[in-house]
Formats: C-alpha cells, sequence, structure tokens
C-alpha cells in the first residue's frame, strides 16, 4: 500500500508482514518536505502507514498541492478528526486522511496544536466538498475551529447545547450539568429548528413548513437559535 | 333488635351509586377484547432493539398472531408506542411529541436496557430511561431482549388492557408536562432515577 504504482496492470495485493515501526514511506512525504520545508515537522511510518506532521496553517497550501499536483493526486478525503493525548506540550492533533486513488497511496497529515494555542485550522472545504460534515463534527466535538468553512455550526449534538465539546479530556463523561438539566434543555429544543435554509431547501420540507418559519428563514435566520 | 329484616340472599342487591352494572362490565370486557387484540404499534426503533422487534413482525415469530401487523407509521394512527432502542437527548423532543400526537388510548412500551434505563451508555448523550420523557407501561429487559421477551411484554400489555374499567375516571388522563420546564416528573425525581449505577461511577475521567 505504500508505493502505488499508476499502472494499471499491477494487481494489488494485501500487504503481509508489516512491521510496526518503519518500512518504506510514501514518497509523497519527502516530496512535501522539499516543497514545503519549513512547514514540514516530521514523518514516521507505522503499521505500513505514513504520517506526515506539519505547521497548523500550512495545511491548506500542502492539501491543495497533494490535491493539485499530477505526481500525487490525492482525491479523496477520507476522514478530518481530532486526538487529544495526554500530552503537556503538544496536546491536541488535527489529523487528515487523504488517498490517492491513481497511485493507491495513504497519506494521515497531522498537525499538533500546542497547549494555549488557538484551536484553529484552515478549512479543507474549498478543496474537497466532502470536508463539509467532517470538520462540522470535528468542531462539534472538540472545539476546533476551521477557518474557511462557510457554515460552521454543530452537526451532532443540537445547536443550544451548552456543556462544552464532549471528546476533550476535560469533559466528564456523564456531562456538565444534572440530568434533569440536561432533559430540560433538550426537550426546550425545537426538532425543526437545527436546519439550515439550504438543508431545508434540498429536502423539499420547505413548502411544508409553517408560514411563519418560512419567513424567519427567508429572512436570513440559519436556525433557531 | 329484630326490627331489622334479615338479608335474603336470594334477592339480587343493585346499589345505584356503583356506575359498574352487569352491562358496563361486559361492555368493558368486549371493548377491552377488541382493543387488546388489535394493538396497532408504532415502531420508534433507534438501536439494535429495532432489529429484533423486526424479527418479532417477522414470519416465525409472527407479530400478526397479536392483531399487530398492521405496523402504523404515523403516530395518529397508532395505540402502542414501542420504543426499541437508546434515545439520546437530540431525540427527546421528537419522542416527546410523537407520544403527544398519538390518540387516546394509547399504551408505550420500552423495550430494552437502554430505552429503560440508559443501559451501558450511562454518559451525556443518551436519556437514563424515557419514562423521564414519556409514560411508560410495561418495561421489556434485555440488551436485546429475544423476540420471546418482546412478545411477553406484549402480552402483559394485553393484560393490563384487558383490565381496564370504563368507571376508572382518571383512565385517559393526559401527564401535562409542567409548562416551564417541560417535564413530566420533578427535577430531584430524574435525577435519583438517573444516578449512577454499578460500575459506572468509577469510570469518570481523571485529570491529566
Amino acid at each position: 500500500m505504500v508505493s502505488g504504482s499508476a499502472d494499471p496492470a499491477s494487481a494489488p495485493a494485501t500487504p503481509r508482514g508489516i512491521p510496526h515501526r518503519g518500512g518504506p514511506m510514501n514518497p509523497s512525504a519527502d516530496r512535501i518536505r522539499d516543497r514545503f520545508g519549513s512547514s514540514f515537522v516530521r514523518a514516521e511510518v507505522t503499521w505500513g502507514e505514513t504520517t506526515v506532521f506539519v505547521r497548523p496553517e500550512s495545511v491548506y497550501d500542502i492539501v491543495r498541492y497533494l490535491h493539485d499536483d499530477a505526481s500525487e493526486q490525492y482525491d479523496y478525503l477520507s476522514d478530518v478528526t481530532a486526538v487529544e493525548y495526554r500530552d503537556l506540550e503538544l496536546p491536541l492533533q488535527v489529523v487528515w486522511h487523504l488517498r490517492s486513488l491513481p497511485y493507491r497511496r495513504f497519506l494521515r497529515l497531522k498537525a499538533e496544536i500546542p497547549k494555549g494555542a488557538p484551536l484553529r485550522v484552515p478549512s479543507v472545504m474549498p478543496i474537497y466538498s466532502g470536508a463539509d460534515w467532517l470538520e462540522r463534527e470535528c468542531f462539534d466535538m472538540f472545539g476546533i475551529q476551521f477557518d474557511g468553512h462557510p457554515d460552521l455550526r454543530r452537526i451532532l449534538m443540537w445547536e443550544q447545547y451548552a456543556e462544552g465539546y464532549p471528546l476533550r479530556k476535560d469533559f466528564p463523561l456523564r456531562g456538565r450539568f444534572s440530568r434533569s438539566e440536561q432533559l430540560r434543555q433538550a426537550l426546550a429544543a425545537q426538532p425543526e429548528s437545527r436546519y439550515s435554509m439550504t438543508e431545508l431547501t434540498i429536502a423539499d420540507a420547505f413548502e411544508d413548513l409553517p408560514l411563519e418559519m418560512r419567513q424567519r428563514l427567508a429572512g436570513g435566520e440559519k436556525t433557531g437559535e | 333488635m329484630g326490627l331489622t329484616a334479615r338479608p335474603d340472599h336470594q334477592l339480587v342487591t343493585v346499589s345505584p351509586q356503583s356506575t359498574e352494572g352487569w352491562v358496563a362490565t361486559r361492555l368493558d370486557f368486549l371493548v377491552n377484547w377488541g382493543r387488546a387484540n388489535s394493538l396497532w404499534p408504532m415502531p420508534f426503533g433507534t438501536a439494535c432493539c429495532a432489529i429484533e422487534f423486526m424479527a418479532t413482525a417477522a414470519s416465525k415469530y409472527d407479530l400478526a398472531r397479536f392483531g399487530m401487523e398492521r405496523m402504523s407509521f404515523s403516530p395518529r394512527q397508532a395505540d402502542v408506542l414501542i420504543c426499541a432502542g437508546r434515545v439520546p437527548f437530540k431525540l427527546a423532543p421528537v419522542l416527546r411529541r410523537i407520544w403527544q400526537q398519538m390518540l387516546q388510548p394509547k399504551w408505550c412500551i420500552s423495550m430494552g436496557a437502554c430505552a429503560s434505563s440508559g443501559g451501558m451508555f450511562d454518559n451525556y448523550a443518551v436519556v437514563q430511561g424515557i419514562d423521564t420523557i414519556i409514560p411508560v407501561d410495561v418495561y421489556v429487559p434485555g440488551c436485546p431482549p429475544r423476540p420471546e421477551g418482546l412478545i411477553y411484554g406484549i402480552m402483559m400489555l394485553q393484560e393490563k388492557v384487558k383490565r381496564e374499567r370504563m368507571s376508572d375516571e382518571r383512565l385517559r388522563d393526559e401527564m401535562e408536562p409542567d409548562p416551564t420546564s417541560k417535564l413530566y416528573i420533578p427535577p430531584s425525581m430524574i435525577d435519583e432515577l438517573s444516578e449512577p449505577f454499578g460500575n459506572s461511577v468509577h469510570q469518570t475521567r481523571s485529570g491529566l
């Protein structure tokens, strides 16, 4: 899986005997080092998969290069997520999983955010439209701001959710509020009000809405906050 | 002292205060028999319990034997809300509204551990028992319950339906939620019902 080929004659085979650390590195890692030297932090191979650590602010340029360049062609974004470690200096990592279908390559990009720094990374949604909900989920669960995302709001929890970001390490498992308060806030939410204007128009549900709500949404109100 | 007549056991005594005459009880029997054997379920399946519910409705266990073959996907034509699976807080107002849209007479079966108590999901996102949102008639334990378990719960509900009496004035009383908090039961009771139990007490995360 590490070194792919554009030649369709070479059939893919299940790799066997992969070492935990080390092994052949994805050639894209070296090209990122050559091209974006100052943004490149380090690269490592784990279970045959290459991880490239880069600086948060340069993620957009690197992903743009990986997507557009003829020798890379990472045309599929599998995942955007984040991980929080019990690390005192660099607790939070934002992760992008990229796949190049023509070259049969997989690359994991990671941006480490130091403690105390603002949780901001560039959005890759101008490159991959599919990053829309992935980045919204990441924002919902970790509170990471994706600069350039046109509609960054909660996706799993409801809009008025006020307890914080559930997947952060400092978030208690049972939430911050008491159960009755959680239930009271959940029941106070309007089930329809969490859809944006675009979603309602696409779903053809817009015409069926009450007149008052249609006027409210047509007036530019995004959600029922 | 001999002035009152001895009670004659041959006579049928009729007390005008009692509203449950012979006709009324027999009518109760007829109506309840009809209702109990044609309960239309509204399946509210959110998780793996819904798979067992589908197995119950399929040919081997055949829910049609209980007059339940007609799944009512509109709450307005349903008699029984079968909540199968965990209910996250985001779904709580939806479940509440579906229950309020159902017409009387209506009943509710809470199927499985998650719907009844939150089950293993003692976390920030899951309602700790749907009885904090809507009234529940029958709880079916299991994770998920086998079809036999659900059928046993349904038969228990049928027993409950058959024992209803029209003379019970509070039979069809709707529980009105508190206008400000929108809760049926007091907040302290909800907190008590959702107390952590078993091992879940020790699952809170430590700091760094």
